[in-house]
């Protein structure tokens, strides 16, 4: 029997190297495991080993596998990738786009443009294939690791077996010089939609299923077409899929997407002569391109009812599956690892208690019902499941050539923004009159200051943020908390809309993962001691 | 803004009549789908969120 994934891969990272703890019968213990090294693991991982929280990452494959998959990425995964140090070379390689245009049929609808809003290092989204991505990840973690970060991966490492008790987990890890055993004190099953660990806990994974399938086709061709998201309702064309997509990525490659249906025979319609006639209908007469990848995919809406299991967190696909309409997967598996790795790395150093660990369920789970809501909305309106259905989007759709109003309800899919953990109990208090979009709970939106941008200066600690006001006095913790203070210059007019509003000035308490914890107009030490103690869910004295 | 349930419309007879009318000629298709049109194109108009939800409640009856 083959250990461990064979199959084709686009890029070999991690190439199976025996250690020595396989040989070795007494096993090896290590604080944190994580099993996958897809985006949402690697995320997890480099933010860990940043904060110096020693990490082993296992996968069953030795690199990034076949396949454009996952392409749209929003501006708050490229924010944490720059928080991670591996912004740089996806912003350099992806393809930014703003623009989108809605078809139903021959007419053209509407257009859309995304309108970013300015003063934020990075665009709304960029399209890059999913390799890529793990790419640049694993060369950031390499160079950490050249630095002397406690960062380790394993591939061709096939997690068998996982077992738990009150104060370790063990793993049995099988590799092509047989099996070993591991312990840890924490694991992140990070091990996809399927993931394998799930399965062998015996956990549920209930949801909704959409009975349809979509074939995609990513193709490499010289094409005129402009940089934009292209969707069709009912495109006109005999092969008859219900909506198709088009849309670029780089190194000349184009991502089309076609839903078939319910009902169709999977191995004919993945034959490359059924797939060319479908694309030869597609494209203009006489395109010449090349297959690159093909796959048809169905999918679910659903997540796990817990993400943590007592030493076990589930992150990513492993939690929670969406339809791919608002790039709504890889996108929130991100913000898992965002939000998963500080809460980690401050219990295991003993800075805060074991239900900090609680709080990543609360936060993220709530945040897959919003995804959950929103994919399940754009795929009923993509795929009217009744008679009046149809009749309403129809009428939408007809709509929306003439009238605004109508192109707000077309919903090819909400693009992805990340969540406000409005309700988290992490939540400190709201003692400014401030914007909404910066309330406790919400993600730090960017601002320009005056020269670089503000998500740069907030690191990845605990940060008192002072905006128009002098250094504030900091209370004595054992939590690391930074203080930054803006100085005039950097007040622009984006950072105080953002950050002021009417307020003439402001104390921030930021989260490790840039997200509001706490606001006041000015805040004595005990005040900002007790937002961390809520925010690191520290008992009540 | 409450649902408003009373009377509202001046010339109830020529708005029923010009409904009746807009469908003139039309299949059950192309009747169902300007309702639809309609019904959007009204709910637009109101706006307000807790109006149309009672319109809908109020719709919905007592089945």
């Amino acid at each position: 029997m083959t250990i461990g994934a064979t199959h084709a891969l686009t890029h070999v990272l991690y190439p199976y190297t025996p250690v020595p703890a396989q040989a070795d019968p007494k096993p090896h213990h290590h604080r944190v495991l994580i099993i996958g090294a897809g985006p949402v693991g690697l995320a997890t991982g480099l933010d860990l080993a940043q904060k110096g929280t020693p990490v082993l990452i296992l996968d069953d494959s030795e690199g990034a596998g076949q396949g454009s998959r996952a392409i749209c990425f929003a501006k708050r995964t490229l924010e944490i990738a720059d928080r991670l140090g591996a912004g740089q070379p996806l912003r350099d390689k992806g393809v930014v786009w703003n623009m989108g245009r809605v078809f139903h049929g021959k007419n053209e609808v509407f257009t859309f443009n995304l309108l970013p809003e300015g003063g934020h290092r990075n665009p709304a989204f960029i399209n890059l294939q999913q390799p890529y991505l793990e790419k640049f990840l694993v060369d950031r973690l390499r160079v950490l690791e050249a630095q002397g970060a406690p960062i380790e991966i394993r591939g061709r490492n096939t997690v068998t077996a996982v077992s738990q008790d009150a104060d370790h987990v063990t793993l049995a890890i099988d590799t092509p010089d047989g099996p070993y055993t591991a312990t840890a004190d924490h694991v992140i099953a990070a091990d996809g939609a399927r993931s394998p660990i799930r399965e062998a806990m015996g956990l549920s994974f209930k949801g909704r299923v959409f009975e349809d399938n979509f074939l995609i086709a990513d193709v490499r061709m010289k094409a005129p077409f402009p940089t934009e998201r292209w969707f069709w309702f009912e495109p006109p064309l005999h092969s008859a899929p219900q909506s198709a997509l088009l849309h670029k990525q780089p190194d000349d490659i184009w991502r089309i997407d076609f839903q078939l249906g319910w009902d169709i025979d999977r191995t004919a319609e993945l034959a490359p002569g059924k797939i060319r006639q479908r694309i030869d209908e597609f494209l203009p007469p006489g395109t010449e391109y090349d297959l690159v990848w093909t796959s048809i995919y169905t999918f679910q809406c659903r997540r796990m009812d817990a993400f943590r299991h007592a030493r076990v967190l589930y992150a990513g696909d492993a939690a929670h599956q969406v339809s791919p309409f608002g790039a709504r997967g890889a996108n929130s598996g991100l913000q898992d690892a965002d939000n998963l790795a500080w809460k980690l790395d401050l219990v295991l150093k003993g800075h805060a208690p074991d239900a900090l660990l609680d709080t990543y369920h609360a936060e993220r789970a709530a945040a897959a019902d919003e995804n959950i809501l929103n994919s399940t909305r754009a795929t009923d309106f993509l795929t009217p499941k009744s008679e009046i259905s149809r009749i309403f989007r129809d009428a939408v759709l007809t709509l929306a050539r003439d009238h605004p109003f109508a192109r707000a309800m077309v919903n090819s899919g909400r693009l992805s923004t990340p969540s406000t953990y409005d309700g988290s109990p992490l939540n400190g208090t709201d003692a400014l009159d401030g914007p909404a979009r910066t309330r406790p709970g919400s993600p730090c939106p960017d601002a320009p200051l005056a020269s670089g941008y503000l998500l740069d200066r907030l690191g990845g600690s605990f940060t008192l943020l002072a905006i128009g006001c002098p250094p504030p006095a900091c209370p004595e913790t054992a939590i690391p908390l930074r203080s930054l203070t803006l100085a005039d210059a950097d007040l622009t007019p984006d950072l105080r809309a953002r950050y002021l509003g009417h307020a003439p000035r402001a104390l921030y308490l930021i989260r490790p993962d840039q997200h509001v914890a706490a606001r006041w107009a000015d805040a004595a030490p005990d005040v900002i001691r007790t937002a961390l103690n809520t925010a690191t869910a520290q008992p009540c004295p | 803004m409450p649902l408003t349930t009373a009377p509202n419309i001046p010339d109830p007879d020529g708005f029923y009549d010009e409904l009746l009318a807009a469908h003139a000629g039309l299949t059950k298709d192309q009747s169902d789908a300007l309702n639809a049109r309609l019904i959007l194109i009204l709910a637009n108009q109101i706006g307000d969120r807790a109006t149309l939800s009672q319109a809908l409640a109020a719709a919905r009856g007592r089945a």
